[in-house]
């Protein structure tokens, strides 16, 4: 499975991660599940990482073990690649809704 | 009596969750499951093992749907995990290279199990037991072994080494009647969800349980924390007549739910919950309750690798005033150290916790996480009829400072343009000096913590099986000062509340209500009883 857009047509975001526990169980499922309603491919990658990594997969982010106050970088390719990177960073930012009821 | 007293085996171990249960043991195995060859191509077994994760995804949403917040939480991350192709592959990759399903699951399951468990990170590494649960209900499916409770008889005790959150949640409880554990602990979460559950539970029975044979009368006396098997028909008999004498007490005492508890003189006691964990609440009728007595806030701060920010902790509280609409909520400030260390927090190898560095002791000297909480404190504070409690107070000082901070707490969140409420300032009562001298602490209102204060003044530590016949909730000691504290209440216009064990259990909540206790706080499943104790109460003359 390639994670990886093409350079010319990429667009990215980044976003710096509050969330007090990082990427861990919870904040990673909802990442996922919101990256997955979007048909674009979306790549995410830490501050400090090489690679790219898919950030439809729940196995490969939990696995990027992100903690709080890293920048996260995300990178979409698609008909749908802007609204994408829109939810995305407006997810971390919101702290993944933890705060709400 | 025809049994001798050497077919009897008693394990001693601790109550998680209390109750009294006779049944068959059910033996709650570790799934072992031995290489065996492909049955078919390699395509039929790649087939195999995808119906078989659809098989195991629809039984986790199912379970999913039933239960609660804190269950749901855990079974939605393993359904995650699931649904991620990343998780499979490498087991099809190995598959299609000519192994059977079932070592091509487990090979790429324990090779993700080792990373995880090798993690530097606690909350890392306790999701290995995620993994180890979706590798077996998945190998249990391939094999058709008994993941769950499949061949569990009606009213089983369940036996076992130790539990996983998500194979407790596998078992269905209404069909069980207990649950004994070899290891274990009373603060883990599944004694916490057998709590919310109402379900009788021991733990730390070690490893003499292995001597339970499957299908033999056992019985669970959960209260006292032990096993017992191997008694003869009589005295089996005479067991069943108790518990079903308890049931029906039980089911008679929960009728008086929805009213206010009085006595039988038409005094009113105040009798409000204990809670551990806000997801309990979605079990909780308000109701039934005259609020919340105490919110044990340490809840926020286990399993994770940070301290909770003011933002999450604000909304919990936010949600506990939400959902007592208007009644009041009771919170403890963090009471971490003693038995509740937190990493990064609480100091390590203190040669004696209990009297060590714990409760608002710790926080004034970690006065950045007080400060922290005190804030989220404040902001929930307008939200409903907060109270905000601070644990093992010992001198006035402590408690001054500790209202400076809350005050100035309250006063920075006004500032800063929100809504802020007048929370009313109280303190535990559980260390002897503060028992004795109670008039000089001035505080709104006092709550009792009975196991730390019986400790205290017992010098008996509240764990020690050895010394457990000193750890006397009626040591004359121990009821002269919640005497004491009651009369003080009385006469200033202050409440007195008690919430240890004691407001649980019949006998010694007849002792507080004989002392002049008139507001008791306790675990929701505790609180028919403790309605029908009071419905009884009948004064000293």
């Amino acid at each position: 499975m390639s994670v990886q857009p093409t350079e010319q047509e990429a667009i990215e975001r980044s976003v710096l991660l509050t969330h007090e526990v990082g990427l861990h169980a919870r904040p990673s499922v909802k990442l996922t599940k919101l990256a997955k309603r979007y048909t674009a491919v979306i790549a995410i990658k830490p501050d400090g990482r090489e690679d790219w990594t898919d950030a439809k997969s729940i196995v490969k982010v939990m696995a990027l073990k992100a903690k709080q106050g890293v920048t996260l970088h995300f990178k979409a390719e698609g008909s749908d690649a802007e609204s994408a990177l829109d939810a995305m960073v407006g997810l971390v930012e919101r702290n993944f809704d933890d705060d709400g009821d | 009596m025809t049994e001798t007293e050497d077919q009897i085996l008693r394990l001693k171990g601790k109550r998680a969750s209390g109750g009294l249960v006779v049944g068959p043991a059910h033996l709650l195995g570790d799934i072992i499951v031995r290489d065996q060859a492909p049955a078919g191509t390699s395509d039929d077994e790649v087939a195999k093992l995808r119906s078989a994760i659809a098989a195991a995804s629809e039984a986790l949403e199912t379970l999913a749907a039933t239960s609660g917040d804190m269950g749901g939480e855990i079974l939605g991350f393993q359904i995650a995990l699931l649904e991620d192709d990343a998780l499979i592959e490498p087991a099809i990759i190995e598959i299609e290279a000519g192994t059977s399903a079932v070592k091509g699951w487990r090979d790429a399951l324990d090779e993700q199990i080792a990373d995880y468990a090798a993690s530097d990170d606690d909350y890392f590494r306790a999701r290995a037991e995620d993994l180890t649960d979706l590798r077996d209900r998945v190998l249990a499916i391939l094999t058709g072994a008994d993941f769950g409770d499949g061949s569990m008889p009606d009213g089983a005790v369940v036996v076992g080494r130790e539990l996983t959150p998500s194979r407790f949640l596998t078992v269905d409880w209404h069909r069980a009647g207990g649950l004994a554990l070899a290891g274990g602990s009373p603060s883990s979460h599944v004694a916490m969800l057998a709590r919310a559950r109402g379900l009788a539970m021991a733990v730390g029975l070690g490893d003499g349980i292995s001597a339970l044979h499957a299908g033999e009368p056992v019985v669970l006396d959960a209260d006292a924390g032990q096993v017992v098997s191997g008694l003869g028909r009589d005295a089996l008999e005479q067991m069943h007549r108790d518990v079903a004498a308890r049931a029906r007490q039980a089911e008679e005492a929960k009728r008086l739910l929805p009213l206010p508890a009085t006595t039988p003189s038409g005094q009113r006691v105040i009798t409000t919950v204990n809670v551990d964990d806000p997801g309990v609440l979605s079990e909780i009728p308000v109701a039934h309750c005259d609020g919340i007595g105490l919110t044990r806030t340490e809840f926020l701060f286990h399993d994770r690798a940070n301290l909770p920010g003011e933002d999450e902790q604000a909304a919990v509280y936010r949600r506990l005033l939400d959902w007592a609409d208007g009644r009041p909520v009771t919170i403890r400030t963090l009471d971490a150290g003693g038995d509740k260390p937190i990493p990064g927090l609480t100091l390590d190898g203190e040669g004696n916790p209990f009297l060590g560095l714990r409760g608002l002791r710790l926080s004034l000297a970690r006065t950045d996480v007080f400060e922290v909480q005190l804030r989220a404190l404040a902001r929930a504070s307008a939200h409903g009829n907060l109270k905000i409690m601070f644990p093992m107070v010992t001198a006035p000082w402590e408690l001054d400072r500790a209202r400076e901070l809350t005050e100035a707490a309250l006063a920075a969140v006004a500032k800063d343009g929100a809504p802020v409420g007048k929370p009313a300032i109280g303190m535990m009562v559980e260390v002897p000096a503060a028992a004795i001298e109670i008039d000089r602490f001035d505080a709104d209102f006092f709550s009792i913590g009975s196991n730390d204060l019986i400790q205290y003044v017992t010098a008996s530590s509240r764990d020690s099986a050895e010394v457990s016949n000193l750890y006397d909730p009626l040591n004359p000691a121990v009821l002269r000062l919640i005497t004491r504290i009651a009369d003080h209440g009385l006469k200033t216009g202050r409440e007195v509340n008690v919430c240890g064990d004691m407001a649980a259990e019949a006998a010694t909540l007849t002792a507080l209500l004989d002392c002049g206790v008139r507001s008791v706080s306790m675990g929701y499943a505790a609180l028919a009883q403790a309605k029908a104790t009071i419905a009884d109460y009948v004064t000293e003359p």
